[in-house]
């Protein structure tokens, strides 16, 4: 039975957790002692950086913002240029408790985290009384990445998590893939795909924005072990990767921290507008995911070929394995082993009924690995975004 | 009559150039391509390619049934298809060791 928290603009959360985000890294270290009081409980969240920039702006309001979210403690040094009035109203206004803890004006480090503390120990406690209400399936928002993948991603784990999407779309929830960078190669496939001619071309132009970008910066959106596990081009992975997306038609184009109107299938632009700037757009796989959070999604499916261990603060993420053998090895951090399709065990429709089972389970009380693992990894950096087109939310 | 080929290579689409590994072959172990029996120097894990069909250099690798780069050189039914002999259309592939 799927149950959530409902927040004041109607979504509901799967979590109830306290973020205590860092407004610059200089307040990084105040943030992970307070959080270390309940580290099920509170979750950190944050901005290294000392420039203003409004997409991270954006980032932080919606993340603090975020249905699994029930209190926000922002932890600021003083001194940055983030906008921590801002952020603390916006947070405000949706009826959550927030505090802001500047450090220079509460005596320096052990002062704050004592503050820190106390405020969400009180809020953790009150946070687990909080009655929960029903939720159904066209509620959620799910998202989904790969990460460390090889030869088998494209076949056995990213097709399951496809066909998880198809299901889950069709019971009317929302799902968000990424990554126009592991798109290249996919521009005629996936346009064909559009539910308007006019949203088909957005979605060329934002995977010819992505070739673009990379072309630049030299290297494509290729690790050295996807070498190591037999892929080889860009393209070969990107093909891979799209399997993701499943088989249903694209309702959409976002960007980061764009929330879906409807249920549907979105596809989110990551890579920045305009010239180059700020190096690679996500320079690790959690990048992807704080973004997905920000637009909304309560879970991330991450397809894993070489075998990341990674989960995220705010949302839980279920691991997939493409590899039979890298599960064999790192069982202990895996949801799924979708490498049995490679062994004649299972098939693609049984790993993809198994992986939506385990989202529902996710909003029944049930907990992924990575989350019992304690794995909370967070990374936002610099950015810079036009808003989308008409185009691309067709009605 | 569909010539011989291991089991442990898997055609994904019709018009594929290449083979994918579904469990790995040791280093020199003889093993069927279309009828032709090869060996490799290197132990290959799954997840590798194949090659099925002949193709010149210059010419496009199929996988999924679309094109995953070009042949940097001629390519023969059952070499390894990899960074030695497939280069992308976009941007360069960086390998720490040579994808081995």
């Amino acid at each position: 039975m799927m149950r959530g928290w409902l927040r004041s603009d109607g979504r509901k959360g799967i979590r109830n957790v306290v973020a205590v985000a860092y407004l610059v890294e200089c307040a990084h270290h105040v943030a992970r002692e307070v959080a270390g009081v309940d580290r099920d409980n509170a979750h950190v969240i944050g901005f290294p950086g000392c420039f203003p920039n409004p997409y991270a702006q954006k980032m932080m309001e919606r993340l603090c913002t975020h249905p699994n979210v029930g209190a926000v403690l922002l932890v600021s040094l003083g001194c940055e240029s983030f906008n921590r009035h801002q952020v603390e109203s916006v947070v405000r206004a949706t009826g959550r408790p927030v505090k802001v803890l500047v450090i220079q004006n509460t005596g320096g480090t052990r002062s704050s985290i004592a503050e820190g503390r106390a405020w969400v120990a009180g809020q953790v406690a009150a946070l687990a009384n909080a009655p929960t209400v029903p939720m159904a399936v066209s509620e959620l928002i799910v998202g989904t990445v790969c990460g460390g993948s090889d030869g088998t991603s494209g076949i056995t784990g990213n097709p399951a998590a496809g066909i998880a999407f198809d299901k889950l779309v069709a019971a009317g929830a929302a799902c968000i893939f990424e990554e126009t960078g592991e798109l290249i190669g996919c521009e005629a496939i996936m346009e064909a795909r559009a539910a308007t001619p006019a949203l088909a071309a957005e979605l060329r132009a934002s995977v010819e924005k992505a070739a673009r970008y990379y072309a630049t910066l030299g290297y494509g959106s290729f690790a050295s072990g996807n070498a190591d596990g037999g892929l080889t081009t860009i393209e070969e992975k990107s093909l891979g990767a799209y399997m993701k997306s499943g088989q249903s038609t694209i309702s959409g184009l976002i960007k980061p921290g764009d929330i879906p109107p409807k249920g549907g299938l979105y596809l989110m632009d990551v890579v920045p507008d305009g010239e180059v700037r700020f190096g690679f757009p996500n320079i690790s796989d959690n990048a992807e995911i704080v973004e997905m959070m920000a637009s909304g999604a309560h879970c991330t499916l991450f397809v894993t070929g070489r075998g990341s261990v990674v989960g995220s603060a705010i949302s839980p993420v279920i691991k997939i394995a493409a590899n039979p053998h890298m599960y064999a090895r790192l069982s202990e951090d895996m949801d799924v082993n979708a490498g049995r399709v490679l062994q004649g065990e299972a098939t693609l429709e049984e790993v993809g009924q198994e992986i939506f089972d385990l989202v529902i389970g996710l909003a029944s009380g049930a907990r992924s690995k990575s989350e019992d693992l304690g794995h909370q990894e967070f990374i936002l950096t610099y950015k810079s975004f036009e808003p989308i087109g008409p185009a691309c939310l067709p009605v | 009559m569909t010539p011989l080929t291991d089991p442990r290579l898997m055609l994904l689409q019709p018009g594929d150039t290449v083979f994918v590994l579904r469990d790995q072959i040791a280093a020199g172990e003889a093993i069927f391509v279309e009828g032709v029996a090869v060996s490799f120097a290197q132990a290959l894990g799954l997840g590798h390619k194949i090659a099925r069909l002949q193709v010149k250099i210059g010419q496009q690798v199929i996988k999924y049934g679309a094109p995953i780069g070009r042949a940097s050189r001629d390519i023969a039914p059952g070499d390894h298809v990899h960074l030695h002999n497939l280069v992308s259309d976009y941007t360069p592939t960086y390998a720490l060791n040579g994808g081995e």
